[in-house]
């Protein structure tokens, strides 16, 4: 399993990305994804959204079960991975690449880790 | 504390996930994932490691009689090497466990019920043993190996004769010899493909097993786990206890009808579902039309009448979409109408469909 090291990560499994502009890009783990197993369906909010810190604002499901995705930060959603809502294998292909939503507006944020600390808290999971 | 069955240090060497599944440690999917694992039983053959299934015999002169009595199904005119599928019933009418039967001669049945519910199914049967016959538990000796898929019989028979092999769906031969182990093979499965299900004494499944993975290499024979073992059956629209039956359903209400003969003179439940007649609710298909998917336990709607309640679902990948099974009441039960069924506090569209699902093509 990748965890790229300019990524921070929530305890409950997604990434995120600081970008330039100020927007965060948000996805799930690599852990994530392979708990999860074949993912065959995503519900994504809309643009223009709001996320808050510490509440679903979507979920995945696989043939399996389904699971909330926490957002670690508050904002309004600018963008969404619309190619996942046709294909949510790509996260199984490239969990790293394959970004859920993009948020704007960024305000508060949930305590996030690095890529080192993450690795440590799944290790004892 | 889980059980493991024989093949537990197989599962892992072949890169199973293991979960707590009806007191075993299984695997839900090896590193092929889910969908891989169903498509493999579709398109060529799968492996399934069923050792956790329950295996009783019924024996002696009132075996027969007592199988009458206890289960739905009438056993009277089965021939040797014959299987037969039956509900068994409490004295409501409702469900103990479903299972199947086989006759390996006169006086002499082999019994296969639920994982989860053999302890109960046992207890149940030595409650109602009668004179003559011995209901015996013999499931801790017993491994069970289930090939499934339409190159099933091409692998099997690189390991033992062709005369080794039952020809007709829901027949067994029960003296074999595949890959040099005493065993059972009968033409069996929970898949909705063609198959076979292996018993052997339970200390052999293991080498079992790697002779059929050595056997079907060239064919694409891959281990499958319980994760494609129930998207296969919910896709064949197969019942599975616990979910579209239980203690509280009854056979009829179900569509099980055809493993229910009223015109047996008695058999447990019987009084009951002759008192309840004609049942109020039945079993029917849904395939999702909205965006989503339907799991188990989701109400369902026409507007607001709520109509019944859904007892599996999800999506099924030789298909490729969602379904779901459910209960509803009758008359809102015919193919083309549209539903709604409430998953996670909003609505998703569906419409009932002929069950099953999925049928194999025929050849």
């Amino acid at each position: 399993m990748r965890f790229p090291e300019n990524y921070k990560y929530s305890k409950s499994h997604e990434w995120v990305e600081f970008l330039e502009d100020g927007t965060v890009k948000l996805g799930l783990t690599e852990f994530a994804q392979e708990e999860m197993g074949d993912l065959v369906f995503v519900n994504l909010p809309e643009p223009g959204d709001e996320v808050t810190a510490g509440e679903a604002f979507g979920d995945v499901e696989s043939v399996k079960a389904v699971s909330d995705v926490f957002s670690p930060i508050s904002g309004i959603v600018k963008d969404i991975n619309e190619d996942l809502l046709d294909n949510p294998a790509l996260i199984n292909q490239d969990a790293n690449s394959a970004y859920l939503i993009i948020v704007s507006d960024v305000e508060e944020q949930e305590e996030l880790i690095s890529a080192k600390e993450y690795e440590d808290y799944i290790a004892q999971l | 504390m889980e059980l493991k069955t024989a093949l537990y240090d197989t599962h892992v060497k072949y890169g199973g996930r293991m979960v707590p599944f009806a007191g075993y440690l299984l695997p839900v999917q090896y590193e092929t994932g889910v969908i891989a694992e169903h498509l493999a039983v579709r398109n060529s053959c799968g492996m399934f490691d069923v050792s956790h299934m329950g295996e009783i015999l019924c024996e002696g002169e009132g075996a027969l009689e007592n199988l009458n009595y206890l289960l739905t199904n009438d056993f009277t005119d089965m021939a040797d090497g014959q299987a037969r599928y039956s509900p068994m019933c409490n004295e409501n009418g409702g469900v103990v466990d479903d299972l199947i039967v086989y006759k390996i001669r006169d006086c002499c049945y082999f019994i296969v019920v639920n994982a989860a519910n053999k302890d109960k199914d046992f207890l149940w049967m030595k409650e109602h043993q009668l004179p003559g016959a011995v209901f015996t538990d013999i499931s801790p000796s017993i491994g069970q190996i289930a090939l499934q898929g339409p190159k099933a019989k091409e692998i099997l028979q690189k390991i033992t004769e062709e005369s080794m092999i039952p020809l007709r769906y829901y027949t067994c031969l029960a003296d074999c010899e595949a890959a040099g182990i005493r065993c059972l093979i009968s033409k069996t499965g929970y898949t909705g493909e063609d198959g076979y299900e292996l018993y052997m004494a339970a200390e052999k499944a293991a080498d079992m097993w790697e002779a059929l993975m050595e056997a079907g290499k060239e064919d694409g024979l891959i281990p499958c786990g319980l994760g494609a073992r129930d998207t296969l059956r919910l896709e064949a629209g197969m019942p599975l206890y616990g979910h579209e039956m239980d203690d509280n359903v009854t056979p009829l209400e179900t569509g099980l009808s055809f493993a229910v003969k009223m015109k047996k003179p008695d058999f447990i439940g019987k009084k009951a579902l002759e008192e309840k007649g004609e049942p109020a609710i039945t079993r029917i298909g849904l395939k999702v039309t909205g965006r989503g998917i339907i799991r188990e336990q989701a109400k369902l709607y026409i507007g607001d009448e709520e109509i019944g309640i859904t007892t599996s679902g999800t999506h099924v990948p030789f298909l490729g979409y969602p379904v779901a099974m459910a209960l509803v009441n009758k008359e809102h039960s015919l193919p083309g109408t549209a539903v709604e069924a409430e998953v996670r506090g909003r609505r998703v569209a569906a419409e009932i469909v002929p069950l099953p699902f999925y049928k194999k093509p025929k050849k």
